[in-house]
């Protein structure tokens, strides 16, 4: 049964190619190797050409697996005009972890729109949430060994959170059972990477 | 997760599966044999797997050319006695249609599953019809999982349904079921003999791992000439009857009655409402009934996992003794009719709130929100017993749901209706009833961030950096202008496959779209109907698809219009499969690789030219005279799409900032996500850019070229 203290709800957006559902599928296999229910739904039918991607992972009971408005217990945004977007599932107490390296649609110029700053994006944020944390995820992937680790650095800023209810060892553990051993040091290191990052902040 | 797990899985071992792995697993617990499908999102991943896994798991799996010759395919290995499989997207349905009708009659003795992967509020599809409709075309039984654990067990029921009646059976999902993930628990995989080693096999030696079954003569079960078809339908009419007991008794079919939240002692419900719901409009429901405590109001649950034919005595046992019946499913009002023509036949007095009634929204796709705010609407209206309600004045007269209609968006952001809850001393729950209310305010930040927020810049999907199509566009666009051919002279008739993302600025090339192979069938019409200049594009494998037909009918009957095959190499927008026109079948071996130019010849088109797009002088040249041929012209647009793996990566290109007038022609008449505006000015992004030249060959001030320090 459904149990909200003993529940977690995880949103994580960004920009098709990123390794959005990859993260995912690594933080719900952990949860399930854990002894959690865990549920999780995944929006990539045009991804690859340039779309939004999100998922969305319910850990603790729940049927559905959509979350509801202002129900994440964190977002984790891959780009930061996506975590803005993502608001609709924060509140005031959701903790709010975005890369801060932005991904500016082509398609600007064709709606006479304009991208918004990244400094702004992220003052405002903090002046309307209480954890707010950017990460430089590109710079600290591509000091890990390849920009491909971006999602690791981001996983990692994601469970170093006080409230993140799985273990690093078993999303490590996740981790390698999902990706290419080849890549597993430089994966590892970029976990390290984001999870001192908000550690220390 | 490895995907092989889904063949070597044991019992009882759990797996973190998606909605379509744990079909494919359902798949090959229940023995099936044969599998073949069209890919189509949502479905599109169980294809996939099967490509990956047929040889391991024993079993034949294909993609073919079209959901109407899959379901062909699987029609009679059925009737050879074999267990087949075959799947689709909802509108794969509609092609296939023609042939799924008949083969209801025929009946499928070997037993075959059917799943249609509906899309409700289009992800990635064209409408969202609720195939549940077809089933009551048809005449076949529905299944509707909620999860992933539900997918593959209802497979493995699925077959043991369809075996025993010999008749197809509708497996239903629908986008947030197909590319759900949860945790399931593998099963016994029954038939592990079907591999065959039997060297008398005229098979022997080809690649084929699967047991081959018999197809026996009898053209009164097979062949639907008329005098047959009338016993069939007859018989098909009494199947049915016996599969709505078999429904009625299913363990499929489940009552909520005992949430462990409710507080019996203190409470005790002054009505009794019930919500019959099914796949994955249940979840929702389900999640606001325990969130919100709804079951202290006296709320229960009838999900429905077997839905047609409707269980109609067990919806009456549920619905008797209850003051309200709330429906709640996706897409369209169908079990809501059924239960109203239940209460109407018996002739009791029960209001039922769903979609007809305006209670709950006829399109998109639901989630607890809505769901919550449907239910809502009725609770906080009629069910005013509770003290200390504050009536919301809008919705004072809502006893008669009709008129209260209108004043629902009134009522769903009062506060007073969320106010009014908390102070109810009946709510035994009020926190949850509260927080989940607050999802009703607004956002509730500050105008910095709201005007951010309000102002983000969009993102629809758009040709990748490198697509052989955006050279194209450009080339067709620039040789109608070269010709003096009017933009509102110009019909773009397209199809389906990534280059429909042609219809965006700046491109703006698709001006007319039914369905898959349409594209080239439109043509003939417009050709007919008006004196416009007609160009068509279809892709490779949609080419394949559907296009050959009306492509011999639009020479046959002397229309004029170009067609453009965009052969990218691959079936892209689903994802990469393969398709006739490579050298690879869905096994990953080897295959004769049809040609695109030959057939368009054998179709008797004269005017065929294979031209590389990225070229774009040549493109358009080709353009021109293909658009001033008295016929049908074929154009074939060949460069291998940009996502298939393995290709070699191209230099990139960068502005030489000393000849760049800042036009920014390329940013607006290319839109390629490499070249952006940083601060003003042009850049492109070396680590998007694939190096295909196009800039570079448009750029009227020769000011994009070949990066060379990198």
């Amino acid at each position: 049964m459904l149990n909200e203290e003993n529940s977690y709800n995880i949103y994580i957006c960004g920009v098709g190619g990123q390794g959005i559902i990859k993260t995912s599928v690594i933080i719900g296999e952990a949860a399930m190797n854990e002894g959690y229910d865990v549920v999780m739904s995944e929006i990539h039918g045009m991804s690859q050409r340039g779309g939004v991607v999100s998922t969305e992972l319910r850990i603790g009971g729940y049927k559905s697996s959509i979350i509801g408005k202002f129900k994440s217990d964190i977002i984790l945004a891959f780009e930061p005009s996506e975590a803005v977007r993502a608001l609709d599932k924060a509140n005031k107490n959701t903790k709010i972890i975005f890369n801060t390296s932005p991904i500016i649609p082509s398609t600007l110029n064709q709606f006479n729109q304009t991208y918004p700053s990244v400094g702004n994006i992220t003052e405002s944020l903090n002046e309307n949430y209480g954890s707010v944390y950017p990460v430089e995820g590109e710079k600290l992937a591509i000091e890990s060994g390849s920009i491909l680790s971006l999602n690791m650095v981001l996983l990692g800023a994601a469970i170093a959170n006080d409230t993140f209810p799985l273990s690093k060892e078993s999303i490590i553990k996740s981790m390698k059972n999902n990706l290419n051993s080849k890549f597993h040091n430089m994966n590892l290191d970029a976990i390290e990477k984001g999870y001192n990052i908000v550690k220390s902040s | 997760m490895d995907l092989n797990q889904l063949v070597n899985g044991k019992s009882g071992d759990k797996e973190f599966l998606l909605g379509n792995e744990a079909a494919v697993r359902g798949a090959i617990e229940a023995g099936v044999s044969v599998a073949a499908t069209y890919p189509g999102t949502p479905s599109s991943e169980i294809g996939n797997i099967l490509s990956f896994l047929a040889k391991d798991a024993g079993l034949f799996f294909e993609f073919s050319i079209n959901e109407k010759v899959a379901m062909e395919v699987a029609a009679s290995s059925a009737a050879s006695g074999l267990k087949s499989f075959t799947f689709m997207k909802h509108v794969g349905l509609n092609v296939a249609s023609d042939s799924f009708l008949t083969a209801v009659y025929t009946g499928t003795p070997g037993g075959m599953v059917v799943l249609s992967a509906d899309d409700p509020s289009m992800f990635s599809s064209q409408n969202e019809q609720d195939n549940r409709h077809y089933a009551r075309l048809a005449n076949c039984p529905v299944l509707e999982p909620s999860n992933p654990q539900e997918v593959k067990d209802m497979m493995k029921y699925g077959y043991e349904l369809s075996k025993k009646f010999s008749i197809p059976v509708i497996l239903r999902t629908t986008t947030r079921i197909s590319h759900m993930r949860g945790v399931v628990e593998l099963g016994d995989v029954e038939i592990t003999n079907n591999k065959t080693d039997d060297s008398n096999s005229i098979n022997f030696g080809k690649n084929v791992h699967w047991e081959k079954g018999f197809f026996k003569k009898n053209p009164k079960q097979f062949v639907p000439v008329p005098e047959n078809s009338m016993v069939m339908h007859e018989k098909l009419v009494s199947k049915m009857e016996d599969i709505e007991e078999l429904a009625n008794n299913s363990d499929l079919n489940f009552i909520f009655n005992s949430f462990e939240n409710i507080d019996s002692e203190n409470i005790k419900p002054k009505s009794k409402y019930g919500i019959i719901s099914s796949g994955s409009a249940f979840n929702y429901a389900y999640d606001v009934v325990v969130e919100d405590n709804l079951a202290n109001l006296g709320f229960d649950i009838l999900k429905l996992g077997f839905t047609y034919p409707f269980p109609k005595d067990l919806a009456l046992d549920f619905i008797e003794g209850l003051d309200g019946i709330f429906v709640v499913e996706e897409v369209d009002p169908i079990m809501e009719k059924e239960i109203l023509a239940i209460i109407g036949e018996i002739g009791i007095d029960i209001p039922v709130f769903g979609k007809l009634d305006g209670t709950f929204p006829l399109i998109h796709e639901f989630n607890s929100d809505i769901v919550r705010d449907s239910i809502n609407k009725v609770i906080n209206s009629s069910i005013n017993t509770i003290d200390n309600i504050n009536n919301c004045n809008n919705c004072n007269n809502s006893n008669n749901i009709n008129n209260s209609n209108n004043n629902i968006n009134n009522c769903n952001n009062s506060n007073k209706i969320n106010n009014s809850n908390n102070n109810s001393s009946n709510y035994n729950n009020s926190n949850k009833i509260n927080n989940s209310n607050n999802g009703n305010n607004d956002l509730n930040i500050n105008k910095r961030l709201k005007d951010i927020k309000d102002n983000l810049p969009s993102r629809p999907p758009t040709l990748c950096p490198g697509c052989s199509h955006r050279a194209t566009y450009f080339g067709v666009r620039r040789a109608a202008e070269e010709l003096n051919i009017s933009n509102e002279n110009l019909i773009f008739s397209s199809d389906i496959g990534c280059y429909t993302l042609g219809v965006s600025p700046p491109y703006e090339t698709t001006d007319y779209l039914l369905s898959m192979g349409s594209s080239i069938g439109d043509a003939c019409g417009f050709s007919v109907a008006t004196n416009q200049y007609i160009v068509s594009f279809i892709g490779d494998s949609t080419f394949f698809h559907g296009g050959i037909p009306p492509l011999i009918n639009g020479v046959h009957n002397k229309h004029k219009f170009v067609v453009t095959i965009l052969d990218n190499r691959t079936t892209a927008m689903t994802g990469g499969q393969p398709n006739p026109g490579l050298p690879v079948d869905g096994m990953g071996d080897q295959a004769p690789e049809i040609s695109i130019e030959e057939i368009a010849k054998a179709c008797g088109c004269e005017f065929v030219e294979i031209i590389n797009p990225m070229n774009l002088n040549k493109t358009i040249d080709t353009y021109k005279r293909a658009l001033e041929y008295e016929g049908v012209s074929v154009i074939i647009a060949k460069y291998p799409c940009t996502l298939i793996k393995g290709l070699k990566r191209k230099r990139p290109m960068v502005i030489k900032e000393d000849k760049c007038n800042n036009c920014q022609n390329c940013v607006t008449t290319l839109a390629c996500p490499a070249i952006s505006i940083v601060d003003g000015k042009v850049e492109i992004d070396d680590l998007l850019c694939k190096g295909c030249t196009v800039c570079v060959q448009m750029c009227d001030e020769k000011a994009i070229g070949v990066k060379k320090d990198i």
